[in-house]
């Protein structure tokens, strides 16, 4: 006993003088008398590159395959059988990640911090979709995106939603895509990653209301179908952007449409555009003025959205870890002497100090204030192109997929009675 | 005729908003490509800014966490008295479980010669707690510390340690050397 409170009193004098000591070891290896050798600790290594080149091999060919499929082949099928596999490979496999949904983030935190080394796969990624998409319309929600498979393959009995629900709710994925932007930029979170609903499906595991809410998506999906695509996904804004000024795109019919109606709902998700009411077609002549109108509104919604979002900048701000610490140290130093608060206990410890910390947050505050503004102004202009979408009527004598919202699933092929 | 002339206008629109994004996406993926890493990166816990507070454990999307305790031998003091295994105020240095400050047991103390002790961590029963490494960094040499191990990590796109980590200790390094090892005591410049 007596020996062991001399140990501990030793012990606790070299601690406390650790300056004496940073250069050298307090117990230096022993001299073993008895050969011992120290087992070698190997390490598993990150997986090899190859993988990377697969992935992205595997989603090229995905990509190609399904735009065959969609537009020449015109088999649902088949359609269902890739995107099967790719919810097997890209989901349970690989687990979900890293997907070109959050790659989006990736990409931009690469812009705004120049010490951020994006992988050139994640760039690859990110790209890949894109491009097909202008090329041939969403053929990677068709196959290859686990998210969008998982979602396809519950939908039983999909329910029409009202149109005017499907365009606003719609709109979200822009604000969610502005959003995730802000915060990937100011290097604060990566929201779309934090809050995919599918990702404890696919890992078999994940904290407790992910989970509950990725279950709620899929029961929910059951009769509206896929709602994480078409309501939420922010990668799926850019997709639809891209797809509606596609080079090809699916088709329902494989010749001429004879205006059969017998595929008018046969899509799941109301993206089939119907021939155009003449009666609406008379009607929006007088609508000129309203379309002017709601155009020149669109400078005043940017500028209000920017105002707006800019102002908001503070309690946007608090997301980030360092400006959050700022706030509570500063609104409440008695705080300080928590010592159940391992965050404020870990900074107290650290060697910053407090004027240091309020410094770095004051500034990311301030690229939150810029940063806010364009997220705000991005969301202007888009209620605003969404507004005067409103006035704009396209006139079609035949039934059409609309290609923003088409995710050239194949489900209408079916119903075409039209012959090659 | 005119409703040709429809198609013709709406046909040069979509050509050309296309021509556009493609630029767009050319300008982007230029710009992001000449940043760009070559090879792949993965998340680690710099050894020497880890503060052990035990988030590593609770936080990792896998359970248990893809953080375990290494064990650096040739930094091993091989002493009798290990901070990294016994608890402090313990009753007797021995392997009884009340002893022990591992919660699971995962440290393995073996005999080797007089007065000196080898201690091997027991992976499968690690879960990345960090009292071990505390104790040890605190009594001893610190050869003991949390580092994410690769066969287990699935690699997210935000490691949610990371994001709670109080000390900020883990970034994204390098791939093909993806472990911060305390190889020798001095921390590198």
């Amino acid at each position: 006993m007596r020996l062991k409170t001399t140990i501990l009193a030793f012990l606790l004098l070299i601690t406390s003088g650790p300056v004496l000591w940073a250069q050298q070891q307090r117990f230096p290896m022993p001299e073993f008398e008895s050969g011992y050798q120290y087992p070698d600790a190997k390490l598993p290594g990150s997986g090899s590159l190859a993988m990377e080149y697969f992935d992205v091999g595997i989603l090229v060919l995905l990509l190609a395959v399904t735009s065959w499929l969609a537009i020449k082949k015109r088999s649902r099928k088949w359609i269902l059988l890739l995107m099967t596999g790719a919810l097997l490979y890209f989901g349970f496999w690989r687990q979900g990640c890293i997907c070109p949904i959050g790659a989006v983030q990736n990409v931009a935190l690469g812009f705004s911090d120049p010490t951020y080394a994006v992988s050139w796969f994640i760039i690859a990624l990110f790209l890949l979709p894109l491009l097909f998409s202008l090329a041939f319309g969403r053929v990677f929600c068709g196959t290859a995106c686990p998210l969008g498979a998982i979602q396809d393959i519950v939908v039983v009995r999909p329910v029409r939603v009202p149109v005017w629900v499907r365009k606003s709710l719609g709109m979200f994925p822009f604000v969610y895509l502005a959003l995730a932007v802000l915060f990937a930029t100011t290097g604060t979170d990566f929201i779309i990653c934090r809050y995919d609903p599918f990702i404890g499906i696919f890992r078999m595991g994940a904290e407790f209301h992910l989970i509950v809410i990725g279950i709620g998506f899929l029961l929910v999906g059951m009769f509206v179908a896929r709602p994480y695509c078409r309501f939420f996904c922010p990668y799926g804004a850019l997709l639809k952007t891209t797809s509606i000024f596609s080079k090809n795109h699916l088709s329902i019919t494989p010749s001429q449409c004879i205006d059969c109606k017998l595929c008018k709902d046969s899509c799941p998700f109301d993206a089939i555009d119907h021939p155009t009411d003449p009666k609406v077609i008379g009607k929006m002549k007088d609508k000129t003025k309203h379309f002017l109108l709601y155009a020149a509104l669109i400078p005043l919604l940017i500028v209000v959205g920017g105002w707006a979002m800019s102002s908001a900048h503070i309690f946007l701000a608090r997301a980030n870890p360092d400006v959050y610490l700022a706030h509570l140290l500063v609104r409440d130093p008695s705080v300080m002497e928590d010592l159940d608060n391992l965050d404020v206990q870990t900074f107290l410890g650290s060697d910053r100090t407090v004027d240091e910390l309020v410094n770095d947050a004051t500034a990311i505050q301030a690229t939150f204030r810029s940063g806010a503004w364009f997220t705000g102004a991005f969301i202007g202009l888009v209620a605003g192109l969404f507004l005067v979408s409103q006035f704009v009527i396209r006139r079609r004598d035949d039934y059409q997929p609309n290609r923003g919202d088409c995710f050239s699933c194949g489900r209408c092929f079916k119903y075409c009675p039209v012959q090659k | 005729m005119e409703r040709k002339k429809t198609k013709n206008r709406r046909e040069f629109i979509r050509s050309s908003m296309r021509f556009g994004m493609v630029l767009a996406l050319g300008g982007v993926g230029g710009l992001a490509f000449r940043n760009a890493a070559a090879g792949k990166s993965v998340w680690q816990i710099d050894p020497f800014k880890c503060t052990w507070c035990g988030r590593c454990a609770t936080h990792c999307v896998l359970n248990p966490s893809a953080v375990k305790c290494v064990h650096a031998y040739e930094m091993c003091g091989y002493c009798d008295l290990c901070g990294g295994y016994l608890k402090v105020g313990h009753s007797d240095r021995s392997t009884a479980a009340e002893n022990q400050l591992c919660p699971t047991a995962a440290i393995n103390r073996k005999f080797i010669e007089e007065p000196y002790y080898e201690y091997v961590i027991n992976e499968d029963l690690c879960i990345g707690c960090g009292k071990c490494a505390e104790g040890c960094t605190a009594f001893g040499n610190g050869s003991m510390f949390l580092q994410i191990k690769h066969d287990i990590c699935v690699d997210c796109n935000e490691c949610s340690i990371a994001r709670v980590c109080p000390s900020d200790a883990i970034k994204r390094i390098n791939g093909p050397d993806p472990y911060l090892m305390k190889g020798d005591f001095s921390e590198p410049a």
